[in-house]
C-alpha cells in the first residue's frame, strides 16, 4: 500500500494523536487523580501502567506510520518486532523482579 | 517487482525477498539494536528505581522550571519539548512524502524544519540540564552539615545520586542521538540543495535518515514516560 496519492491528511491525523495523548499524558501527570494515583495493581500504581499503554499507542503510530512499517511486507515487520518483542519485557521482567527482590533485602 | 518472483529462487540472491532495498533494511537492523540498547539503558533504571523507592525522587517535585516564568510548573517545559520532537518528526515525514514526489524544493523546506526542529530541542534539553546542575536556592544539607545545591555525577540535592547518573547518562545519549541526527539531515539536505538525488532519480536517501529521525522522537516518548510521568 501506497501513501504517495494519498496526499498529506494522514500525516497530520498521526500529529493530532499524538498531541492529545501528550496532552493526556501531562494532564494526568499534573493532576495526579486520587482514584487513579493511589490504587496499586501488579506492583505499581493505576496512573502508571495508564501511562505505559498511552506511550505505547505513541509508539504504534510512529513506527507503523511514520516509519511506514505498518505498510511493508509482513515477514520483515515481524523480522523487526519480534526480537523487541521478546528481548526487551524479557529483560524488563528480569531486572524489575530482581530491583524489588533488592529492595526488600537490604 | 512483485509479480515476477517466483517462490523457488526469492531467497537465492538476486532478489529483494523483504521488497527494501539494503540501506533501509540495514538502517532499520541498526535501529533494532540502538532500541535494544535504550531499553537495557531503561531497564536499569528501572531496577535502581525498584530498589532504592524510598529515596528516589519525584520528577514532578526536581523539573518545575520554565522559561521567564516564576513559580512552579511541573511538567511544563518537558511538555514543549515533546512537543518540539513530534512536531520535527512531522516535518520529517512531510520532506519523505514531497521526496517520493520529487519535489525538491519541498524537500528542501521540510527537511530545513526539521533541523531548526532538532536544534530547539537540543537548546531545550542544555536548559533542562542547567538546571538540574544548578538546582535549588535552599539546596539540602547532608549528615555532616554540609550543603549541596543541584545534581551532578557524585550527588544529587533531589534525592539518590543515582537518578542523577541514570538522567545525565540516557536523556545524555538520546541528545547524543539528536546532535548526529541534526548532522546527518544537514549533510542530506546539502545533497537535496545540490541535487544529488534529483540527479540518481529518487529521494530514498532522505526516507533512511527520516527513519532515523522518527526513532529518535520514539525513545524520546518512552524516556518522557519513564523519567518524567511514571
Amino acid at each position: 500500500m501506497s501513501n504517495e496519492q494519498k496526499g498529506n491528511w494522514w500525516i497530520w491525523k498521526v500529529f493530532w494523536i499524538l498531541l492529545i495523548v501528550t496532552t493526556v499524558e501531562v494532564l494526568l501527570g499534573v493532576i495526579q487523580p486520587e482514584i487513579i494515583a493511589g490504587t496499586q495493581f501488579l506492583g505499581t500504581s493505576l496512573l502508571n501502567h495508564i501511562f505505559i499503554v498511552l506511550t505505547l499507542v505513541k509508539a504504534g503510530y510512529i513506527v507503523l506510520v511514520f516509519m511506514h512499517l505498518g505498510f511493508e511486507r509482513e515477514s520483515f515487520k515481524w523480522t523487526l518486532l519480534l526480537p523487541a518483542f521478546i528481548l526487551i519485557p524479557y529483560l524488563l521482567f528480569i531486572l524489575l523482579s530482581e530491583g524489588s527482590y533488592s529492595y526488600f533485602m537490604m | 517487482m512483485e509479480q515476477t518472483i517466483s517462490k523457488t529462487n526469492v531467497w537465492g540472491g538476486g532478489e529483494r525477498p523483504y521488497n527494501v532495498s539494503y540501506g533501509k533494511m540495514m538502517m532499520w537492523f541498526f535501529l533494532l539494536t540502538d532500541a535494544l540498547t535504550f531499553s537495557g539503558f531503561l531497564a536499569a533504571y528501572g531496577f535502581s528505581r525498584f530498589k532504592y523507592q524510598d529515596i528516589w525522587p519525584e520528577a514532578e517535585v526536581v523539573f518545575t522550571h520554565f522559561p521567564f516564568m516564576h513559580g512552579d510548573h511541573p511538567l511544563l517545559f518537558v511538555a514543549l519539548m515533546t512537543f518540539i520532537l513530534i512536531m520535527s518528526s512531522v516535518t520529517m515525514v512531510l520532506a519523505v512524502n514531497y521526496g517520493h514526489k520529487m519535489e525538491k524544493k519541498k524537500v528542501i523546506l521540510w527537511l530545513s524544519l526539521t533541523i531548526v526542529g532538532g536544534a530547539m530541542f537540543l537548546g531545550s534539553q542544555a536548559w533542562e540540564w542547567g538546571h538540574f546542575i544548578h538546582g535549588t536556592e535552599q539546596g539540602r544539607m547532608l549528615a555532616d552539615g554540609s550543603m549541596i545545591h543541584g545534581a551532578n555525577l557524585m550527588m544529587n540535592e533531589y534525592g539518590h545520586p543515582l537518578f542523577a547518573d541514570y538522567f545525565f547518562f540516557i536523556t545524555g545519549f538520546h541528545g547524543f542521538h539528536v546532535f548526529s541526527g541534526v548532522i546527518i539531515l544537514s549533510i542530506i539536505l546539502i545533497n537535496v540543495i545540490k541535487g544529488t538525488y534529483e540527479k540518481r532519480g529518487h529521494y530514498e536517501m532522505v526516507e533512511k535518515v527520516g527513519l532515523y529521525w522518527h526513532f529518535v522522537d520514539l525513545v524520546w516518548v518512552f524516556v518522557f514516560t519513564f523519567f518524567y510521568l511514571v
